[in-house]
C-alpha cells in the first residue's frame, strides 16, 4: 500500500529529526528505515486516525490505542535497556554513533494493550498541595497545574498521554 | 478467509510461513532477505485483514507467539521465529 505521498513523507520525517534533536531524542540515522517508518504512521494516521506504531497492530479503537501512539509509552524504556525503540525509529546516541547494535528487540507492550496494563500507577498523597501533579507517560516530564498541558514541552506527546502523578 | 501471499524461490525445500504488518521495518526487512535468498514463502499481513479475518490472523498469530507481535515466521509448521532474525533466515537456506 503506497497511499502517502513521498514529498509528505519526507516532510514529517524532515520535522521528527528536528523535533527529537531539541528534546534530546535521536532518530534512527539509516534515513530509507526512518522514512519507511514514517510512512507507514501516516498510513496507520489515514486509516485509523491516529498515528499508531507501525510495527505492533492497532485496535482501530483510539482510546485502546493510547499506549501506541508514536512516539509509544514503551519508548523510553526501550531506549534505556536496548538502545532502540520497538520499531528502530529511535536509537541512543551509542547505537546511532554505531558503538552499539540496535537490531530487533522484544515487544514490551503487554498483549491486549491499554486495557491489560492493570491499574494506574499509584498516586502519591500529598495534602496542600496548590496544585496537582502531572506526568507525562512518554518521557515522565512533570509539571503542577491545573490540567496537563495540550502538549507534552519535552516529547511532543499529546494531553491525553499525562496521568495524575500527585 | 484468509488469502496469504505466495513469492516465488529457488528455495523451497522448507515450508515458511509469515505473519507480518505492511508498515513495519523489521516485517520488511524480513521479507527482503527472504527473498534475496530466494526463499520461497507465504504471508499475511495482518494489519491489512478486515473484520472477522483480522481476528482470525490475531489467533493464528497467537498460536505460535503469545505475544502477538511481528514478524513472526513459522517454519515447517513446528517451529515459530519472532522478530528479524537475519541469522535464523540464512539458515533456511542451509538446512
Ligand atoms: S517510538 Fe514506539 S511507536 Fe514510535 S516507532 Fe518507536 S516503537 Fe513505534
Amino acid at each position: 500500500m503506497n497511499t502517502v505521498a513521498d514529498e509528505r513523507v519526507t516532510e514529517v520525517w524532515e520535522r521528527l529529526v528536528r523535533e527529537a534533536q531539541q528534546s534530546g531524542y535521536i532518530v534512527n540515522t539509516d534515513d530509507a528505515f526512518a522514512k519507511d517508518l514514517v510512512r507507514g504512521l501516516l498510513e496507520n494516521e489515514a486509516r485509523y486516525g491516529y498515528r499508531a506504531c507501525p510495527c505492533r497492530l492497532a485496535s482501530g479503537v483510539a482510546s485502546e490505542d493510547q499506549d501506541i501512539v508514536c512516539p509509544c509509552d514503551y519508548r523510553d524504556a526501550d531506549l534505556d535497556e536496548y538502545g532502540t525503540c520497538y520499531c528502530g525509529l529511535y536509537v541512543s546516541p551509542e547505537v546511532s554513533r554505531g558503538e552499539r547494535t540496535g537490531g530487533s528487540i522484544p515487544d514490551r507492550r503487554p498483549v491486549g494493550g491499554v486495557s491489560a496494563r492493570g491499574e494506574e500507577m499509584e498516586q502519591v498523597s500529598m495534602k496542600g498541595l496548590a496544585f496537582p501533579v502531572w506526568r507525562c507517560r512518554v518521557c515522565g516530564y512533570l509539571c503542577a497545574r491545573p490540567q496537563p498541558p495540550l502538549v507534552c514541552p519535552v516529547c511532543k506527546a499529546g494531553k491525553e498521554r499525562f496521568e495524575r502523578f500527585m | 478467509m484468509l488469502e496469504p501471499k505466495h513469492v516465488e524461490g529457488i528455495h523451497n525445500e522448507h515450508k515458511v510461513f509469515l505473519y507480518a504488518l505492511s508498515t513495519c521495518g523489521w516485517c520488511r526487512k524480513t521479507k527482503a532477505l527472504l527473498q534475496e535468498l530466494g526463499i520461497a514463502y507465504d504471508y499475511i499481513d495482518v494489519d491489512e485483514q478486515q473484520g472477522p479475518d483480522r481476528e482470525l490472523a490475531k489467533q493464528e498469530v497467537l498460536k505460535w507467539n503469545p505475544s502477538l507481535s511481528f514478524p513472526t515466521m513459522v517454519l515447517d509448521d513446528k517451529e515459530s521465529v519472532i522478530g528479524f532474525s537475519e541469522a535464523r533466515i540464512r539458515r533456511i537456506v542451509s538446512e
